[in-house]
């Protein structure tokens, strides 16, 4: 545990939250421009990611071992969310032969 | 006696819950007993009191505690004094006639019953009129007898046309109401009280000429000329005479009508005050004696000539009134109660005669089938023209003699009226009792004199016709005018103030001269007209030149509909149609149909595109961390 | 004697009435009559002073500060008079009409609780409860029992009013928030001392929900349509008690709460209250249904009442609370006979009527009796009333008393229009075979007749109940307003 906690140390603080906050950045756009649904997928698993990244290394700053703890549920949650979520695309691509999400404009009043 | 003053409004009280809750079950001549008896009863009880009272106070009898609130404490109480007095002889005197002739008058219809209620509940309000010891049980009497008036003429309601005249007398009067009522408030907040006791000493501390005052006398003068028929408010008691003839002579001549001539002579102190109020109510007045004088000129309905004549007579009150001779107003009540109810009940007569004709066209030659009916109508015709000694003579000079001391304009038109009114009134004598039978053979072959019943009340009016005007000789003829005497304690303040009537007795002379010879010049150039050339009025010369104004009544029901009546009913539907409807609900449902409209509109945001969502989303986010970071 | 036993009995009789539902109008009918019996025991205990008397005060919700805190005094007493006194009078009018049903009288008296609540609470929560509850049955009795429009009608009904009563529900919370102990209590929101700007702004919250249930112009659109669409026993329901539930809450809770508000504001609420009466008298002279004219001419007796209250002297209130009671009486009356006008000819317009008081001398004669009522003659209910309210009026400004005394004239025209339009004239094929009024409706006529002429020839027992109480209010606001 030392060992760990130390080489999170090693890199400053600063560091991980630029870097969390550009793949989270990336995430976010990646979302935003792509139209097929699995690409962004993968961008919500960044997006998830770069927050865990950010929960670990606040986790070891403040010597606090919740940080840590959330990480784990969210990685849980996320691969329940990943099963459910692919399920999802590929029923949607049985019925529409298609994953490109602007088909999916169906959702309105 | 004084103390069973309140069996008089009692006992046509309980005759008419006798006669209403029984008029199906009794039999006719019991309830027209029962109601005569009432009224009798109540007219026995006034004049015992009439002869028993010498107080110069007004007594006042406290009943019960009517309506306190606050400071206001308004106590159901009667008051007696001598003017309350004449008054109660008068209603009770009068209204026992007329219940005795009604017993055969009305022997036929089928609302026997009902009538002779309505006939004692109105004598029951008439008395609390005059009997009330406060404004508001005066009234309680005045609105009264406006509902009674209002039934009677509406008697025979199936003819929708004396409905509606009923609905026009009582809509008319309550016009008038609405100003004595304000007057009332008026008092209450000038003076703390409603009652007259309370009210007249505070008044006769009051300077001359007070506005608070004057605004005072100026709304219960609306009131007045809405109950005693002034203009502007006098046409319905023209058509008011769609009622019985009875009722025409009790309520439309004898009592009810001198209602506001007897509120402003109880009021007396407060008008003399208000020098004002009494020049508006001199002009009104005349205006009103001249312009009724003009219509009754031409009409050939015979109840509607005394119709007219009444308004016209009322007329005269007024101006009595106006110039301040209240002695003279009120003596002139008492005497046209006698020789107006004597023509009415006179009239009902001929028109019992006549089968119900009232067409005087119809008429003529009547002197010998109705020998009884015709003499008494002479007398009371004499009598109301103003020829000496019988009673309208006196009670008119007094008032004529005021007028010219006060204004010479105002008393040679008044003048003028007096001749109209012996010249519309011998037409009548004339086209009715004169000429030739113009009816048809069943109208001639059912002629009649009436029963008893009938012609008892005609006789007893008609020797008060004669003899009535005694009460009130003036100075100049060597009389000392009993009835200004006996009124003494009620007008005693206000003839502090008003001038007394101050003429040279060669003038007097010279004015009675006037108006005798005046009047005997009119009678003659009418019995030349209607009875040496045997001129009957027909329909095309009535309808041309200046008859055309007169009998059409000057257009004045024409233009109350066109200026009053038809623009209220288009501003009611505009009310309801575009303010009401389309302005006002139409914003309410407008809030609605907004509210729809929105939520419309709204959810068009809603496309359905995924990425549109998300991109929503992410501007909303950046916008609140925006907000929370930068700005905050 | 209880005042629970008062408030709740009607639910009892309720329950029973849709038990028992063969009996259901005998059931309704005497559980009425027990209700006006405790009320008349209560009214034989109650001393006309400025007390609060038979208080019942139990923890609700405590957390809350809510209490189930009720109480008669003077101002209460004869509005639950008059409620209890009303109630057998509407239930025996409904014999033999279509509406007699068990859920129409366990609804009626449901009504009644919600009712005698709100004249009885004495914490606003509670009052906001019985305010709501009243207006639950008297929904569903419009909208089941009523005419063609009902629902429309109806939906607009329930949303004025219920938007309406949230604006002073909005006022109660913010008032509640206030009070330094956490309560809910009408002493408590006496005591308050906010300053003019909150209470201006209470002023109104109040203000809406009171008006648009009297109503006042011009919130008043819902009322015309609601009344001629309802059952007629629902409209005597709504316009013989519901809407003194909007002038009761102006008399106890408007005005004493926020009487800087009051001070602001009254003066608009006196002109609108006086165009009120005007504009609505115009209006009913043109109206070809007899049910929308007896509406309109309530909207411009109710302008009077609310007129004489803000005026705010002893003898406008006096006269709203004398004729809150006698304008239940008359629009009661009033209803029932265009009941049995639409019952007997099916019909609501007065065009096709006409010559009936030949062939119905009872029902012309109770006719007659509360349409003088209606018109204020003197020696009848109304007189009384209008006399007192104008006089109110008149202390306050001239004009406005000349202006609202046109009630007078107005009323007369349009109501001997009716008169004599129904009544009058000849008889038509369809008016000709009218019969004449039956048992229950000749009792009922028969007491409002009755109640009309004993209240107009001796007021003094009314006026009494209430008059310590209204001045001690009158007072207690004046000394607030620095008077």
């Amino acid at each position: 545990m030392e060992n760990i906690t130390s080489t999170i140390q090693a890199v400053p603080l600063n560091h991980y939250i630029l870097l969390s906050a550009i793949i989270f950045t990336i995430g976010v756009i990646g979302v935003l421009v792509r139209r097929n649904a699995i690409i962004i997928f993968m961008s919500v698993e960044l997006m998830l990611n770069a927050v865990n990244l950010l929960l670990a290394a606040f986790s070891s700053y403040s010597g606090d071992a919740s940080g840590q703890v959330f990480v784990f549920f969210i990685m849980a949650l996320a691969a329940a969310e990943v099963a459910v979520g692919l399920a999802i695309i590929v029923m949607v691509y049985r019925n529409t032969s298609s994953i490109d999400i602007n088909i999916l404009n169906r959702l309105k009043w | 006696m004084i103390d069973l003053v309140w069996l008089i409004p009692l006992l046509p009280f309980i005759g008419f819950l006798i006669n209403g809750l029984g008029r199906n079950i009794l039999p006719k001549p019991l309830i027209g007993t029962i109601a005569s008896l009432a009224v009798i009863g109540s007219f026995a009880i006034s004049l015992s009191i009439f002869l028993t009272f010498d107080a110069a106070q007004p007594q006042v009898i406290h009943l019960f505690d009517w309506i306190n609130v606050g400071s206001l404490s308004i106590p159901f109480a009667f008051q007696i004094d001598q003017l309350s007095i004449m008054m109660l002889l008068i209603i009770t005197g009068i209204g026992s006639l007329i219940h005795i002739y009604s017993a055969g008058y009305m022997s036929h219809d089928a609302g026997f019953g009902k009538f002779f209620a309505y006939l004692n509940l109105f004598v029951f309000f008439m008395l609390l009129l005059v009997m009330g010891s406060n404004y508001v049980i005066m009234f309680i009497g005045w609105e009264g007898v406006g509902l009674c008036s209002y039934l009677l003429i509406g008697f025979w309601y199936s003819n929708g046309a004396y409905a509606d005249a009923a609905k026009k007398a009582f809509i008319m009067n309550r016009i008038g109401d609405l100003g004595f009522l304000l007057g009332v408030f008026l008092i209450i907040s000038t003076f703390g009280s409603v009652s007259f006791t309370e009210i007249f000493p505070k008044a006769a501390g009051m300077v001359s000429g007070d506005a608070t005052l004057i605004l005072i006398t100026i709304l219960l003068f609306i009131g007045a000329t809405g109950k005693s028929a002034q203009l502007p408010l006098f046409t319905w008691l023209p058509d008011a005479m769609a009622g019985p003839t009875p009722v025409s002579a009790l309520i439309h001549a004898a009592t009810m009508v001198t209602a506001g001539i007897y509120m402003i002579a109880r009021s007396n102190i407060l008008f003399a005050l208000s020098p004002v109020t009494l020049d508006i109510i001199a002009v009104v007045g005349l205006l009103t004696a001249v312009v009724a004088a003009f219509i009754a000129l031409t009409q050939t309905d015979i109840k509607k000539v005394l119709a007219y004549s009444t308004v016209s007579q009322l007329g005269y009150m007024f101006l009595g009134l106006g110039v301040g001779a209240f002695t003279g107003a009120f003596f002139h009540v008492l005497t046209h109660a006698f020789f107006k109810a004597l023509l009415f009940l006179g009239a009902g007569s001929v028109i019992h005669a006549m089968s119900n004709e009232q067409d005087m066209r119809n008429m003529g030659g009547l002197r010998k089938k109705l020998p009884v009916t015709f003499l008494t109508m002479l007398i009371g015709t004499i009598a109301i023209a103003g020829l000496p000694p019988f009673a309208g003579f006196f009670s008119k000079d007094e008032i004529l003699a005021h007028v010219y001391e006060h204004n010479k304009l105002l008393w040679i038109i008044g003048l003028f009226g007096a001749f109209l009114t012996a010249a519309y009134m011998f037409r009548m004598m004339f086209l009715t009792f004169w000429g030739n039978f113009r009816g048809t053979e069943d109208q001639k072959h059912h002629l009649h004199e009436s029963p008893v019943s009938m012609t008892f009340p005609l006789i007893v009016l008609a020797i008060l016709s004669m003899v009535g005007g005694f009460m009130g000789v003036p100075h100049a003829l060597g009389g000392h005018h009993w009835l200004n005497e006996y009124l003494g304690p009620v007008l005693a303040a206000s003839n502090n103030i008003l001038p007394a009537l101050s003429l040279e007795h060669a003038t007097e002379y010279m004015l009675m001269g006037l108006s005798v010879g005046g009047v005997i010049i009119s009678i003659i150039i009418a019995y030349v007209k209607y009875v040496s050339k045997g001129y009957v009025p027909k329909e095309e010369e009535l309808q041309s030149g200046i008859n055309k104004l007169s009998y059409n009544k000057l257009y004045l029901d024409e233009l109350y509909t066109a200026i009053i009546q038809k623009p209220l009913d288009i501003l009611s539907t505009f009310f309801f149609k575009v303010v009401d409807k389309s302005g006002i609900d139409g914003l309410v449902n407008g809030l609605g149909k907004v509210s729809i409209e929105a939520s419309k509109t709204l959810r068009l945001l809603q496309t359905g595109n995924v990425g549109f969502y998300i991109f929503a989303m992410v501007i909303g986010i950046v916008a609140v961390l925006v907000y929370s970071f930068i700005i905050i | 004697m209880n005042l629970l036993l008062l408030l709740f009995f009607p639910l009892v009789g309720a329950l029973v009435t849709l038990l028992n539902s063969k009996f259901a109008k005998q059931s309704a009918f005497i559980s009425s009559l027990v209700t006006l019996a405790f009320a008349l025991l209560l009214l034989g205990d109650f001393v006309p002073d400025a007390s609060s008397q038979f208080v019942v005060n139990y923890p609700w919700i405590p957390a809350l500060g809510i209490n189930f805190a009720v109480a008669i005094d003077g101002i209460s007493m004869p509005l639950v008079l008059l409620t209890t006194g009303l109630f057998p009078l509407i239930i025996l009018s409904s014999f033999g009409r279509s509406i007699s049903q068990a859920s129409f009288y366990a609804l009626t008296l449901f009504m009644q609780f919600g009712l005698l609540l709100v004249f009885t609470a004495t914490d606003a929560f509670l009052f906001y409860v019985g305010w709501e509850v009243a207006l639950i049955p008297i929904y569903f009795i419009c909208a089941l029992w009523g005419g063609e429009n009902r629902i429309k009608v109806n939906m607009k009904f329930f949303v004025y009013t219920i938007a309406g009563s949230l604006f002073m529900l909005l006022g109660i919370i913010y008032l509640h928030l206030q009070t330094a102990d956490n309560s809910f209590s009408i002493a408590s929101f006496y005591n308050l001392n906010l300053d003019a700007t909150t209470q201006g702004w209470l002023f109104w919250c109040f203000f809406l929900a009171f008006a648009i249930k009297m109503p006042i112009f011009p919130f008043h659109t819902w009322q015309p349509d609601t009344y001629t669409e309802a059952p007629t026993t629902g409209t005597m329901l709504l316009s013989g008690i519901m809407l003194k539930m909007g002038i009761y809450g102006v008399i106890r809770w408007l005005i004493p709460v926020t009487p800087l508000g009051f001070l602001t504001w009254g003066h608009l609420a006196l002109i609108l209250s006086i165009i009120g009466i005007v504009y609505a008298s115009i209006i009913a002279f043109t109206q070809k249904d007899v049910k929308r004219l007896i509406a309109y001419s309530s909207i411009g007796h109710v302008g009077l009442i609310a007129a004489g209250i803000f005026v705010w002297n002893i003898q406008g209130l006096q006269g709203a609370m004398i004729q809150m009671v006698n304008h239940g009486i008359n629009v009661v009356g009033m209803f029932l006979i265009a009941d049995i006008l639409i019952d007997r000819l099916k019909t609501r317009e007065i065009a096709t009527m006409g010559g009936i008081a030949k062939v119905a001398p009872k029902f012309a004669i109770a006719f007659l009796i509360v349409v003088l009522g209606t018109v204020a003659l003197p020696l009848t209910n109304g007189f009384i009333g209008e006399f007192l309210l104008l006089h109110g009026v008149y202390q306050f400004n001239i004009w406005y008393a000349a202006i609202a005394g046109l009630t007078i004239i107005f009323g007369a025209v349009y109501m001997l229009r009716m008169y004599k339009a129904v009544m009058q004239g000849e008889t038509n094929e369809r008016t000709a075979s009218f019969k004449d009024i039956n048992g229950s409706e000749f009792l009922v006529l028969a007491v409002v007749c009755l109640l009309i002429i004993v209240i107009g020839v001796y007021p003094q027992a009314l006026l009494h109940i209430s008059e310590a109480s209204v001045e001690n209010l009158m007072n207690q606001v004046n000394s607030k307003l620095a008077f």
